[in-house]
């Protein structure tokens, strides 16, 4: 798991209501119990963070944090 | 076993936490049109405040005897979509009078507004593409930005330098990339900012649509909407819009002057296989577009009560969604007041829509009021009123009025 798995936590961090351990196996849906609103702001905040695109059609295939960090690293390559 | 309903269960338990004591908000039964702004509900006298009906033309006598001639000269229905059977001499009419509305070369006309964004936005925009679009975009943006298989990416509401920044990002030419906004948003009523927008556009090479469902008739000096008033109808490649608002029937149109537009009549399968409009419904939006371009003094009533909902509502203490728009949102903090109230201003004769999340911009609860020209200075006075009187007997408003 790459470096972005830090500041992942770091930008989850404040969605995080429930305290809830976050590791790359950790949901959004069930784990963190994210509405959709969440979701999307913090989307904003992660293309803003790592100066990214992360197009609306991605989402429905990243349901775990560790998903999320590799669509990160694979998008941060990609620049 | 598994069941296919079963993926409706967050739904069903949303719905069901709702307390509703008296009448769903999805389920109001309209039991005699009285007029454009009053309704018999549950047997009570109402004035209708959430219709969306601008201009108040439902019950134009000149766009009824339109309705009622077409009707009796072409018959209930078309029977069929625009490229077989479904063209008549009305819809070339219809079509020729919204491009000339807005003064472009091509307009095309569709069987709902929903279906405008979906045949337009969702052939225009192909895999290769990209649309930038607006976060708060009603829904038929969005599904229609999923039927075309483009990337999708959403920029924060209203903010052109957000829009610049993902832009940047992209890095692309703008030669593929369509950027798409509302003129007025619906749920809180507040405009887009269309000059910076269009100078972002342009700086990029990109293309815009802007959909004017909730504006035309209601902005500009002849009603085209928010791009006629900023000054920007040159600038912008895609008009999309209702006549389920200010016209006040059914159906949706797109105007352009890309050389290419008229390709979409061979391309657009929510045109090509879907009835076309009725006779009756092409013949009433022909004569309401000629009253909001011909007739502005509806414009200027609609406006005069907008502000006297606006100030109203303000002065009384309630925190609102926008500036003065014929769009004025209330903001309720509780979900369940917000339900509450709606359900007693319904009790108390003033309809409202009853607006929550997942459906509002920024989780709000809203109880989202939209004017019409119709509407006399005392109707407003009374939905003040009792929107005033209930939130206060609920401790909604605590503060006396000022």
């Amino acid at each position: 798991m790459s470096n972005a798995l830090d500041d992942i936590r770091t930008l989850i961090a404040p969605y995080n209501k429930k305290g809830v351990a976050v590791t790359p196996e950790t949901t959004f849906a069930t784990d963190l119990e994210w509405d959709s609103l969440t979701v999307m702001d913090f989307v904003a905040e992660m293309e803003d963070h790592f100066d990214i695109i992360i197009p609306l059609n991605m989402l429905p295939d990243l349901e775990t944090v560790g998903q999320v960090v590799d669509a990160v690293d694979t998008l941060i390559e990609k620049k | 076993m598994a069941d296919l309903f079963d993926k409706f269960e967050p739904m069903i338990r949303m719905r069901q936490s709702i307390v509703i004591e008296h009448a769903s908000p999805v389920d109001v039964v309209m039991e005699e049109i009285l007029s454009p702004t009053e309704a018999m509900i549950e047997g009570r006298r109402t004035i209708l405040a959430g219709t969306n009906n601008y201009l108040g033309l439902t019950f134009d006598p000149r766009c009824i005897a339109a309705a009622h001639a077409a009707l009796d000269a072409a018959g209930t229905g078309t029977t069929g979509s625009r490229v077989l059977n479904g063209t008549y001499t009305g819809h070339k009419a219809l079509e020729a009078a919204i491009a000339g509305l807005y003064g472009t070369d091509h307009c095309m006309v569709f069987s709902t507004g929903f279906l405008a964004n979906m045949a337009t936005i969702g052939t225009i925009a192909g895999k290769d593409d990209v649309i930038l679009l607006d976060a708060d975009s009603h829904a038929s943006i969005y599904d229609a930005c999923t039927m075309s298989g483009a990337t999708i990416v959403r920029f924060k509401h209203n903010d052109p330098d957000d829009l610049d920044k993902r832009l940047r990002r992209l890095g692309t030419d703008g030669g593929n990339v369509l950027i798409i906004v509302e003129g007025l948003y619906s749920m809180l009523g507040d405009k887009a900012p269309m000059k910076e927008l269009v100078a972002v556009k342009n700086k990029y090479g990109a293309s815009l649509m802007v959909d004017e469902a909730h504006s035309i008739g209601v902005f500009g000096d002849t009603g085209c909407g928010v791009v006629q008033e900023a000054g920007v109808m040159d600038d912008v490649e895609f008009v999309v819009g209702t006549f389920s608002k200010s016209v006040g029937t059914i159906g949706g149109y797109c105007v352009s002057n890309h050389p290419k537009f008229e390709i979409l009549r061979l391309a657009a399968r929510p045109y090509m296989f879907t009835a076309s409009l009725p006779p009756s419904v092409v013949a009433s939006a022909l004569q309401a577009v000629e009253i909001l371009k011909s007739e502005p003094q509806h414009r200027e009533k609609l406006w005069r009560n907008a502000t006297q909902l606006h100030d109203g509502l303000s002065r009384a203490g309630f925190n609102l969604g926008a500036d003065v728009s014929p769009v004025v949102a209330v903001k309720i903090d509780d979900r369940d007041m917000a339900v509450r109230l709606w359900e007693q201003l319904l009790i108390n004769g003033v309809y409202v829509n009853l607006a929550m999340p997942p459906a509002t911009p920024q989780g709000l609860n809203l109880l989202r009021c939209s004017l019409s020209a119709a509407h006399t200075p005392e109707q407003i006075a009374k939905v003040v009123d009792t929107f005033e009187r209930l939130a206060r007997s609920n401790s909604v408003l605590s503060k006396p009025a000022a």
